[in-house]
């Protein structure tokens, strides 16, 4: 049974308390402060994965973004020019801070992505990081004796970067969004998009909005989250605008007196964030100034959940299908397929990822 | 075919770094709120005291609404919890506020029972919490939270000490849920008995190991209030939703014949302390705490108590899907077992029913034949007796006929001789 009652909202405002005076104050909305005030305590998380071709100009891109040397090739004292063998998984944290709100940010950068001769299956490691950091969580969320707050390491946003051929998208990019769109937010972006006239970054954009459409890939925003009209509104503006086409910098020039980021070229100057040479203040707000927690809530509430619901169900079917006296046969189900967490067989991935990337 | 090689570095490098510039994830706090104010809060306080204590006077001061209620007789049998849920808004703040109330609690002559009932509705809001976490698909952020947030338990003002039926309540409720203790009906002690009163049931919980909520001391901005708070608790308090008329304001108070008890006077009672405490300052760590701490230790509780556990006895991590499975196969079983026992008993009943029903067939069937007999045997009896009755009319009525004949010659004969002896008479 409910009831709705109104009671008469303050005439002086959020936060001031009257004793006496204003009797119909009943100090409800001190709760929006307390909350404000928990999570400025607890700190915040993220992790950004990005991947692209090796020379598309990621890690500028996340120091660009983030105002400070966040990416792996800032951090490691030599960095290596070469180009890996195989596909790596490296991923850095930082804490950064500003106006109080503390942050524990972490690039997971994916060198190798797309460099090899032969690239198929080259989603496959990313996968199953991805679903790795699911695994963790879940693990530590059955736990009987749990943490506090349980440490998430899940993807919460993947920026793929895209060349600028100005044509279409490669077979390769559209594998690969397929495929990683059901289990992650991905944020497609135009690499190093100072290669390209205004029309044809425009032609560029709208061919590949066509190809995402038609092979039904959803990338963020997704048009099935969209809460109500309002937020449907906001996101469809956004979904007119992607793939966002970024330019990065981390070199500061004087244009007109002021200091900016840019590149400076001889037939003039690209200032990153002037939304008339490029998009990727676009980038930066929906990223971080008003899309931040709600990518994280999808992360959470709908791929997190998916990945749940689809691998207690798969260990169920496994059980029921195990006899119960050969405990030798029994696959390890809590999680990790390796024991150790160093090293991984070539072959050996364990029976449930194999059946979990065999249905991608 | 890449094979792939997954090197990843240790968590313990995590590096501060400064910032060059404004990059704007200092909007992320505010982000977050605005999601809650989208999803709108929960908050539910359970009132334990005994009936006419004025439980519902409070709540309905302390949110400034008349919540529907009536008022309870004192001859409950059993103590009761009446839940009712209310959608209140406060500028842009929706909250969805459920009070629970004791209905009868203290009433009964035998109280040993009465926090029974009461700790059963606290674990059942966590049973059903527990049971959406643990479902398949499952939706917890639109789960509507029905677990106990505060407990505000209601002491009388007698002005000596705890009763024996409070200590016992408080006792069983301390890991369950937060609880705040208030004197109620605060307005009958006066100042200085308040504050022996005060003393003497904070040592009284004390020295029995209650644990009651300590407002929280590690945040610094409300680290002092708290503190300051926490020595004045249990707060005592009066509730009133009518309105009097001091100096030139209508305030919320008592009116008697001596005075006049205001509400919102701090010097009067602590009424404005516990709305600050409960619900401005402390609400979202109320709800805290009953989250990461008392459904934590529900939830490690029940899963212990199904059987599972962490680590088996060789120390390696046992999945929570074996126990699972084995316990539902262990229960499938019995299932199948206790289905077979029925399926017995019941054809074993339905043969004895046949039986029995045959039985009362048969003796109905020669019961039938003996009433037959009887019956025939009585018509052959009666037959006899009017074969009898015919006989005796007919030999009577012949015999009269015989009579009546005879009668009527020896008339005539004596007729005769009359005449004759006349006739001779004459001569």
């Amino acid at each position: 049974m409910s009831e709705s009652a109104k009671l008469h909202p303050n005439p002086q405002g959020k936060g001031e308390k009257t004793h006496g005076s204003d009797f119909s104050y009943v100090g409800i909305d001190a709760i929006l402060e307390q909350m404000r005030r928990k999570a400025m305590k607890q700190g915040f998380e993220l992790n950004i994965m990005v991947v692209g071709q090796s020379g598309l100009g990621k890690s500028t891109l996340m120091n660009t973004l983030f105002k400070s040397k966040v990416s792996r090739k800032s951090v490691l004292p030599n960095p290596e020019e070469r180009i890996p063998k195989t596909i790596e998984i490296k991923s850095i944290s930082h804490d950064i801070e500003e106006k109080g709100v503390r942050m524990k940010l972490t690039v997971i950068d994916t060198p190798g992505f797309g460099d090899q001769i032969n690239n198929e299956n080259c989603w496959q490691p990313i996968m199953k990081f991805i679903n790795d950091q699911y695994e963790v969580y879940l693990q530590e969320e059955i736990n009987i004796n749990r943490k506090k707050r349980i440490p998430d390491s899940r993807v919460h946003c993947c920026i793929y970067f895209i060349p600028p051929t100005g044509h279409c998208l490669r077979p390769l990019d559209v594998e690969f969004m397929r495929r990683l769109s059901k289990v992650v937010n991905i944020v497609p972006v135009i690499a190093k998009a100072d290669t390209l006239t205004l029309e044809e970054r425009d032609y560029f954009k709208q061919t590949i909005r066509e190809e995402l459409r038609a092979n039904g890939i959803d990338v963020y925003p997704q048009k099935e989250f969209d809460e109500d009209a309002e937020d449907r509104m906001i996101n469809d503006k956004i979904r007119e605008m992607i793939p966002f086409a970024v330019v990065g910098s981390d070199q500061e020039y004087q244009v007109n007196g002021k200091k900016i980021l840019g590149r400076k070229t001889k037939w003039g100057t690209i200032e990153v964030e002037n939304i008339a040479h490029c998009e990727f203040a676009y980038l930066r707000d929906l990223l971080i100034r008003t899309h931040m927690q709600n990518i994280k809530d999808i992360t959470g509430s709908i791929h997190y959940e998916t990945y749940r619901v689809r691998r207690l169900n798969e260990s169920n079917a496994l059980f029921s299908s195990q006899p119960s006296d050969h405990p030798a046969v029994q696959p390890k189900t809590n999680g990790q397929p390796e024991q150790q967490p160093s090293t991984l067989q070539a072959n050996g991935v364990a029976a449930q990822h194999e059946a979990l990337s065999h249905e991608m | 075919m890449a094979s792939s090689d997954v090197a990843r570095q240790p968590d313990k490098g995590v590096r501060p770094l400064s910032l060059a510039g404004h990059v704007g994830f200092d909007s992320l706090p505010d982000q977050l709120v605005n999601k809650s104010i989208y999803q709108g809060f929960c908050f539910n306080i359970l009132c334990i005291g005994e009936t006419g204590i004025g439980k519902s006077t409070l709540m309905d001061t302390l949110f400034n609404t008349n919540f529907e209620n009536f008022e309870s007789s004192h001859f409950e049998p059993q103590v009761k919890l009446r839940a009712q849920t209310y959608d209140l808004q406060e500028s842009n703040v929706r909250l969805r506020l459920t009070v629970v109330n004791t209905v009868g609690f203290g009433d009964q002559m035998n109280k040993q029972e009465s926090y029974q009932p009461v700790v059963d509705y606290i674990d059942r809001q966590f049973e059903s919490y527990l049971q959406e976490e643990l479902k398949i698909k499952r939706s917890l952020h639109n789960y509507h939270d029905s677990r106990v947030h505060a407990c505000l338990y209601f002491i009388s003002p007698s002005g000596h000490s705890l009763k024996s039926l409070d200590l016992v309540t408080m006792k069983k409720l301390d890991s369950k849920v937060n609880i705040i203790p208030v004197i109620a009906k605060a307005d009958t002690i006066s100042k200085s008995e308040l504050h022996k009163f005060k003393i003497k049931i904070m040592s009284e919980l004390v020295s029995n190991g209650v644990q009651i909520y300590q407002f929280p001391l590690d945040d610094e901005t409300v680290a002092k209030v708290n503190t300051t708070m926490n020595g004045h608790l249990p707060f005592a308090v009066v509730g009133s939703t009518e309105e009097v008329c001091v100096g030139n304001k209508m305030v919320k108070a008592r009116q008697y014949p001596w005075g006049v008890v205001q509400v919102e006077n701090e010097n009067h009672c602590d009424f404005v302390k516990l709305r600050e405490m409960l619900i401005c300052v402390n609400m979202e760590d109320l709800r805290e705490q009953t989250h990461t701490r008392h459904y934590e230790l529900y939830r490690r509780c029940k899963l212990e108590e199904m059987g599972f556990k962490d680590t088996d006895p060789e120390c390696k991590p046992v999945s929570l899907q074996q126990t699972y499975e084995a316990k539902r196969q262990e229960f499938l079983v019995e299932l199948q077992r206790r289905e077979d026992e029925m399926r017995q008993m019941f054809v074993q009943r339905v043969k004895e029913k046949e039986a029995e029903l045959k039985e009362a067939e048969r003796e109905l069937q020669s019961r039938f034949e003996q009433l037959k007999r009887l019956h025939a045997d009585e018509k052959a009896t009666l037959e006899e007796k009017k074969r009898l009755l015919d006989e005796d009319q007919s030999s009577f009525s012949k015999r009269r006929a015989a009579a009546q004949l005879l009668q009527a010659q020896s008339l005539t004969a004596n007729g005769k001789k009359d005449k004759d002896r006349k006739n001779s008479g004459f001569m």
